[in-house]
């Protein structure tokens, strides 16, 4: 059997901080969650926790980075396939509805905590550095898309938001319970409707 | 060592460029021009056509057309003529390398040894003599040191559109007094002014364009992006672009990135840079605390 490095064991130590406190932020609210519950819930020395964040602060920035990270990845797989700019659309909307029913605690990290509490965010994360894995993919995507000739050239921060902001308004409402019928329901008419509004003329 | 300069479709240019050189006078002491179209030579272009011997070098400038008549002859039939006698051809600026401006809308025309970046056959048999030194117009220090290093009898590595790496490895990025600002990702730039990115919004192509122009500044002075004016990207075969004044862009992002560098890699690391906005570069720097 393969021995563990001791990186390795440590990278795993990290992972299980990170997912036991976005378990813990969805259940009890950023605010309400501290170190020690943390620590807790993981069956983890307080004292072990800092040694791999220092502050609460430090360990939302890692959470988001990683939540970017996982989020790229996925999407990176669809840019560099050979699908049109339509099917792309579609892959990354079920990716983003996926990663919402099967891990909510991310995307409502990302809705609830990140978007709503810039200040813990300000030193570190500044502009979109700490989600920028996934925003550069989506950036490749909307410039493929341009270079083919599928989508229509226009200002990025256009496209982004009505792209962005209709998922995320969508996995928002279906967190609420607002939803009559369940996300992966939606995928298609929304794919369409984002497609409308993005494609050349 | 003899030098003769022929003239196809062209601007002169590259000519008058040469006159610039401020040490033209104590330069020309080591050469002697069979002919230039405006330089004291021993022949007349009318003897040229009749035909001489004891070209080492043959330089030509403009974009070449299958059906030019200079005077009588065919323009093909002087450069196969003295491309045979002449130990290194060299074409001077980009009409003569690429077609550059001449070769636009037009069949037919081209450099004398590309099309663009795509070889031509017409003087295939040239092909491993020649040398090419685009530019619009070419750099009067870039043909003088070409010239010198040849007469010293020194191998010029080149690269595959055979250009003398000595002066086009560099991209004109290379010494660019605006690196601060292309590093933050910062195109607060207005004409004649001089701060300011031009890559992002006013279309310079000094990051994917060959040429020395930040190295050897022009009149030993300035250069076009020194001085507040994008690059035009005139050392390269699909000169001149169309839209040179502003940054074509897909949804915002640079549709050419700096040379050899990785899309993914590229936006990752702007999305970084701009996230620190460093508020000295927003206003002129001598209002900067």
């Amino acid at each position: 059997m393969k021995k563990k490095q001791p990186g390795e064991k440590k990278e795993r130590r990290r992972l299980e901080i990170i997912t036991g406190a976005l378990k813990l932020f969805a259940r009890k609210g950023f605010y309400a969650t501290t170190i020690p519950d943390i620590a807790r819930s993981i069956g983890m020395s307080v004292g072990n926790l800092y040694n791999y964040f220092s502050s609460k602060e430090l360990l939302a920035q890692a959470i988001i980075r990683h939540i970017s990270a996982q989020l790229g990845a996925k999407i990176r797989v669809v840019n560099e396939s050979d699908l049109s700019s339509r099917e792309k659309i579609e892959k990354i909307v079920t990716i983003y509805f996926e990663t919402a029913q099967k891990e909510p605690e991310m995307i409502d990290f990302f809705l609830r905590i990140y978007l709503s509490n810039r200040e813990v965010f300000r030193e570190g994360c500044e502009g979109m550095i700490c989600v920028n894995e996934f925003v550069t993919e989506i950036m490749i995507f909307f410039d493929d898309g341009v270079a083919r000739g599928e989508l229509r050239n226009q200002d990025f921060f256009s496209a982004f938001g009505l792209f962005m902001g209709y998922l995320g308004g969508m996995v928002f409402l279906a967190g609420e319970a607002i939803l009559p019928k369940p996300l992966e329901a939606y995928v298609d008419e929304i794919s369409t409707n984002i497609y409308r509004a993005l494609k050349a003329e | 060592m003899r030098l003769l300069w022929l003239s196809a479709l062209t601007c002169n240019g590259n000519a008058h460029s040469l006159l610039n050189y401020p040490n033209l006078r104590n330069w020309q002491k080591d050469f002697e021009w069979l002919y230039h179209p405006l330089l004291p030579s021993r022949y007349t272009f009318k003897e040229i056509e009749e035909g001489i011997e004891g070209c080492e070098v043959l330089i030509v400038e403009g974009t070449f057309s299958e059906e030019l008549v200079k005077y009588r002859q065919p323009f093909k039939a002087l450069v196969e003529r003295y491309g045979a006698q002449a130990r290194h051809i060299v074409t001077v600026g980009t009409c003569a390398a690429f077609g550059g401006i001449f070769a636009q809308g037009e069949e037919g025309r081209s450099g004398l040894f590309f099309r663009g970046e795509e070889p031509t056959e017409t003087f295939e048999a040239l092909r491993s003599k020649s040398i090419n030194l685009p530019g619009c117009p070419i750099q009067p220090e870039v043909l003088v040191g070409t010239l010198a290093l040849l007469k010293a009898g020194e191998t010029l590595p080149l690269d595959r559109l055979r250009r003398p790496k000595y002066y086009y490895a560099y991209t004109v990025h290379n010494g660019c007094t605006r690196n601060e600002y292309f590093e933050y990702k910062i195109d607060e730039h207005r004409f004649g002014s001089l701060e300011g990115c031009m890559f992002y919004e006013h279309g310079c192509q000094g990051t994917f364009t060959h040429g020395s122009c930040n190295k050897i500044l022009w009149n030993g002075l300035n250069s076009k992006t020194r001085n507040g004016q994008p690059c035009m990207g005139c050392t390269e075969p699909d000169f001149p672009r169309m839209g040179l004044w502003t940054t074509q862009k897909h949804m915002g992002i640079p549709a050419r990135l700096p040379v050899g560098v990785p899309r993914r890699a590229y936006l990752s690391l702007a999305g970084i840079a701009k996230a620190f906005r460093i508020e000295r570069f927003y206003k002129p720097l001598m209002e900067e605390e």
